[in-house]
């Protein structure tokens, strides 16, 4: 079970208290009409399932509510950054350096 | 090789057994191979058998980071059976089924399939309307499936609780009787080993980490922990890994990977008779010869590669197998461990060309391909060794994703198997 930090209630939280959202970052289409059948996929299906350092969204289901996001080594799940939705991804390079990987 | 029947058992009795050699060879890798398979689960293994058995393709390779078998073959939990929704997905599992059948002689190794019957269970109303389209489209696509009410639910399996009193009530059970178990680890041997007698190389602690391709984007070959191994063709079947290995030559999966965990008791004599399967309150139970009972757990809900699971996965299982089956609450669970499914957004695998031209792939059977690895590895051998699927896996490509003809098996196999 990993123990999560909600950015906005700022407390750690079992993570039973929250839902994972997935992927972070992906960006819908911008105009669904001029999106090709290929950008559809990727958008809908494609994903990078990283191996190493990556980055998902959490909601705090059971808390506030709100999604954010978090960094996480999905080979030793452990989180090295959470920051809140509107925030530009950090350097996962730097944060890879840090965890020693 | 040395076919084992009851005269070669009463032989090598008189040396103790000491005398019956290596089930297959440990072969350092050629220089160059006709088809090299990534990943010597029992999908892999199958695929090398039936190229070389079906094809003559013998001039194979089957490279595995670890051991053979040791990836999720080894981990599951070993139920088979064929009552999935729609009739592509009936015609690949069954396929599986009709192999599984005479799987033993074939390999002349006891496989251990034993059709004992799975029993899905429905606790809700939506459960009962899903089990019972379920069981109408399997008897259109010729597929066993059948209704018990709980009374005839309880006299299939005994230790079954029907008391209305529970959380969870059972409302009734879609049983397929030629669904079963079978032994993983023997599946995985018996396929390396008549592989390995037609000629193909196993080659176990040989991590792949990169594939060439030419000028031209067709594949080249491929670098190892033990050098590199020139191909035209490679079949990527490498379950939780498949994203990793495919990256590696520059193609996009529709994959997620997860642990997904199971656990067995102490040793009992024979008490639980088939497979029980609940979806909705997430377990799964049968009972292996030797006399444990094995229990499957959820997957955990985010993407991770560490081959344990949260232990509330599996504490929530042992919640709802004790309600179901309160004779067993006082047995103490020996093992736990978990294994890294990959899973598809429409719950169905992947067996498919791939846009680089002699690279296959084989993935995507998330929690519950282990049912069909004679089917799967037969088809793909097809696909590989023809350069074109075989019609029963024609559906299951990665374009899929692209055109949108989804084969949408989420009720099915959401959870379980
Ligand atoms: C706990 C659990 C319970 C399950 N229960 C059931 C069940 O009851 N019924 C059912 O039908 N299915 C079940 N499944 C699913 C089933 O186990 C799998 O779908 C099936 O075994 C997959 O077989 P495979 O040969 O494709 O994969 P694996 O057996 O995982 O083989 C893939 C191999 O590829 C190797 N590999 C990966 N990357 C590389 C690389 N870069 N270089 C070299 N080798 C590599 C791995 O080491 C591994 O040995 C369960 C799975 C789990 C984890
Ligand atoms: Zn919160």
């Amino acid at each position: 079970m990993l123990l999560i930090y909600c950015p906005y209630c700022e407390v750690e939280r079992p993570e039973t208290e929250f839902h994972n959202g997935g992927e972070a970052h992906i960006a819908r289409p911008a105009d669904p009409s001029k999106t090709s059948d290929e950008e559809w996929a990727e958008f809908l299906y494609m994903r990078s399932n990283v191996k190493g350092i990556a980055v998902e969204r959490w909601r705090h289901i059971h808390g506030c509510g709100r999604f954010f996001n978090v960094v996480r080594d999905t080979v030793s799940d452990k989180i090295l950054k959470v920051y809140k939705v509107d925030d530009p991804m950090p350097d996962l390079e730097a944060l890879a350096k840090e965890a020693g990987r | 090789m040395k076919r084992y029947s009851f005269l070669e058992l009463a032989k090598n009795a008189f040396s103790a057994h000491q005398n019956w050699g290596r089930q297959w060879r440990a072969p350092e890798p050629k220089a160059e191979y006709d088809v090299v398979i990534i990943g010597a689960g029992g999908h892999g293994l199958a695929t090398a058998y039936y190229l070389a058995k079906e094809h003559g393709v013998r001039n194979v390779a089957v490279l595995e980071k670890g051991w053979l078998g040791g990836g999720n073959t080894g981990r599951n939990t070993t139920i088979v059976r064929s009552n999935y929704l729609w009739e592509e997905s009936a015609a690949l599992y069954n396929h599986a089924i009709d192999l599984w059948d005479g799987l033993s002689q074939e390999l002349n190794y006891n496989v251990m399939y034993s059709a004992r019957g799975v029993m899905m269970l429905a606790h809700t109303v939506h459960d009962v309307q899903v089990a019972q389209r379920h069981i109408h489209a399997n008897r259109l696509a010729g597929v066993q499936n059948e209704w018990l009410t709980p009374e005839q639910a309880k006299e299939y399996c005994p230790p079954l609780n029907i008391s209305k009193d529970i959380r969870y009530p059972v409302m009734g059970a879609a049983l397929q009787r030629v669904g079963g178990t079978a032994r993983h680890d023997a599946v995985a041997w018996g396929y390396a080993r008549g592989a390995d007698d037609m000629g193909v190389d196993i080659i176990q602690n040989c991590l792949v980490t990169g594939i060439k391709r030419g000028a031209d984007g067709a594949v080249e070959g491929v670098e190892t922990a033990k050098g590199f191994i020139k191909t035209k063709k490679v079949g990527v079947v490498a379950a939780g890994n498949t994203t990793n290995v495919m990256d590696m030559a520059g193609v996009r999966m529709p994959l997620e990977s997860y642990p997904l965990q199971a656990l067995v008791s102490e040793p009992v004599k024979p008490a639980f008779p088939c497979v029980v399967m609940s979806n909705t309150i997430h377990a799964y139970i049968s009972q292996s010869d030797k006399g444990e009972l094995v229990i499957g757990a959820g997957t955990d809900q985010f993407i991770s590669y560490s081959q344990t699971g949260g232990i509330h996965i599996t504490n929530h299982t042992i919640d709802a197998i004790c309600e179901l089956f309160p004779h067993f609450r006082r047995m103490r669970m020996l093992r736990n461990w978990g294994g890294i499914v990959d899973v598809t957004p429409d719950r169905s695998p992947i067996l498919s060309k791939t846009p680089v031209s002699g690279l296959y792939v084989n993935c995507g059977w998330g929690t519950g391909g282990f049912k069909a690895t004679p089917g799967s590895g037969h088809v793909f051998a097809h696909t590989i060794a023809k350069d074109e699927p075989h019609s029963i896996n024609a559906p299951f490509t990665i374009d899929r994703f692209k055109t949108g003809r989804l084969i949408d098996e989420a009720a099915a196999a959401a959870v379980a198997h």
